[in-house]
């Protein structure tokens, strides 16, 4: 009795079996990209990737390298909280080539952002109803926006009469 | 040189020991990252928040969301004595531009910014059926742009709305967190433009991070609890009606 006498076809079927195998086994090592499962059902690399995305906004650290005095002045007031380009707008391209020129900025469209006055806005924070407020003068002739209070601005001596009158 | 056998051999482990210390003399990929000492979440003061926009702006710019979708946005509460459960929330284009001015009147209002609460165990990372969408080992859920297939299953599964599929992409996207600016130091677009502090990055696995203390001493919330999914982005003072 020989166990092995016609193990021949199932040969020839492991043989196909292990080609088989092989086959798929080149493929998924081309189609399956190296980092998938590095750490996870997924492909590390794309965190990589990701993180390579170039920033926009350079951060305020950026900005205090050079103006200094300006983050000075502003950090004793009350916009201390206030980052740089929280206003100016994102700024990386002037951080890394300063010829980069920032846009001028209107501070009619700026200041009423955070202060147009508003019953759902916290009572503690510094609110105004814009027209009733300056008359239209516009906000920096009394305000330094880096440092707004009047008191400590050294604007404030060219406010207009007309608009200390109509301030609150 | 002439090697023969016996002289490889005996070279053989001075080598291994050799190619060890040029392994070690390699440097890291991110020398200044390292992906275990960071567990990321935020923190959003409810009652700082003035609802100027600036955030979602800034999440705008920075990450080139198209027009009319958002990775964070701003929703204004109203709520009334009569319906404390059913309060009004608006939200014009995200509250991108400010909201309009609310009229004292009855109740209470409040602003409530939204972005990916960034979950621990998410539910939009388990139905993703290629392994597109994933948490980090530093616990920023992303996204695969390359891998993901666009069948919105996730959309469908993030319990909080914060995914779109990108309309010219055609796949998921969402908050990265900011990845490509923590990675290198800096905090979020989001954060970084809150003129209130309102938002604040968190690092939940740096000990000297103020959170903690913060968390012990403050009334702190995260949206949907019952979901258990793991988010990490705390609400400080939440009214109870927020949803």
């Amino acid at each position: 009795m020989n166990l092995f006498k016609d193990a021949g076809h199932l040969l020839r079927f492991a043989g196909l079996f292990v080609i088989a195998f092989l086959v798929f086994w080149a493929i998924r090592g081309y189609v399956v990209p190296k980092t998938f499962g590095q750490y996870g059902h997924y492909r590390a690399a794309a965190m990589t990737e990701i993180a390579a995305h170039p920033a926009k906004f350079a951060g305020h650290e950026a900005c205090e390298t050079c103006h200094s005095d300006t983050a000075d002045l502003k950090n004793k007031g009350k916009h201390e909280q206030v980052n740089c380009e929280a206003c100016h707008g994102p700024l990386a391209a002037h951080a890394a080539d300063p010829t980069v020129t920032p846009a001028k900025l209107d501070t009619a469209v700026l200041c009423v952002r955070c202060h147009a006055a508003s019953a759902a806005r916290p009572k503690t924070f510094p609110q105004v109803m814009a027209d009733e407020h300056s008359n239209g003068v516009p906000c920096e002739t009394c305000h330094q926006p880096h440092s707004p209070a009047i008191s400590d601005s050294t604007t404030a001596s060219a406010a207009p009469a007309a608009a200390r009158g109509g301030a609150k | 040189m002439n090697l023969d056998r016996r002289h490889f051999l005996v070279l053989l482990p001075a080598a291994a020991v050799a190619w060890k210390a040029v392994l070690a003399g390699t440097p890291e990929e991110a020398p200044n990252y390292r992906m275990s000492d960071h567990w990321w979440g935020m923190l959003i003061d409810v009652p700082k928040c003035i609802g100027c926009g600036n955030c979602v702006r800034a999440c705008a710019a920075e990450n080139e969301v198209p027009e009319g979708y958002f990775r964070t946005w701003v929703e204004r509460y109203h709520v009334t004595d009569e319906h404390m459960t059913s309060p009004e929330v608006i939200s014009p284009d995200g509250g991108k531009e400010g909201f309009p001015a609310a009229k004292e009147d009855a109740g209470k209002y409040f602003f409530v910014p939204k972005l990916c609460n960034h979950c621990a165990d998410s539910p939009c990372t388990q139905v993703c059926p290629v392994g597109a969408t994933f948490v980090t080992p530093d616990g920023v859920v992303l996204v695969d742009q390359k891998y993901c297939l666009g069948c919105a299953y996730c959309v469908q599964a993030c319990p909080y709305g914060c995914r779109y599929i990108h309309p010219e992409k055609k796949v998921a996207d969402k908050c990265t967190l900011c990845y490509h600016r923590i990675t290198k130091g800096l905090t979020t677009a989001c954060c970084e433009n809150c003129p209130t502090g309102a938002r604040r990055l968190v690092d939940l696995k740096n000990p000297n991070d103020p959170i903690h203390a913060f968390l012990k001493t403050h009334s702190v919330q995260i949206l949907k609890p019952q979901m258990a999914t793991g988010a990490k982005v705390y609400y400080n003072e939440m009214d109870g009606s927020v949803r």
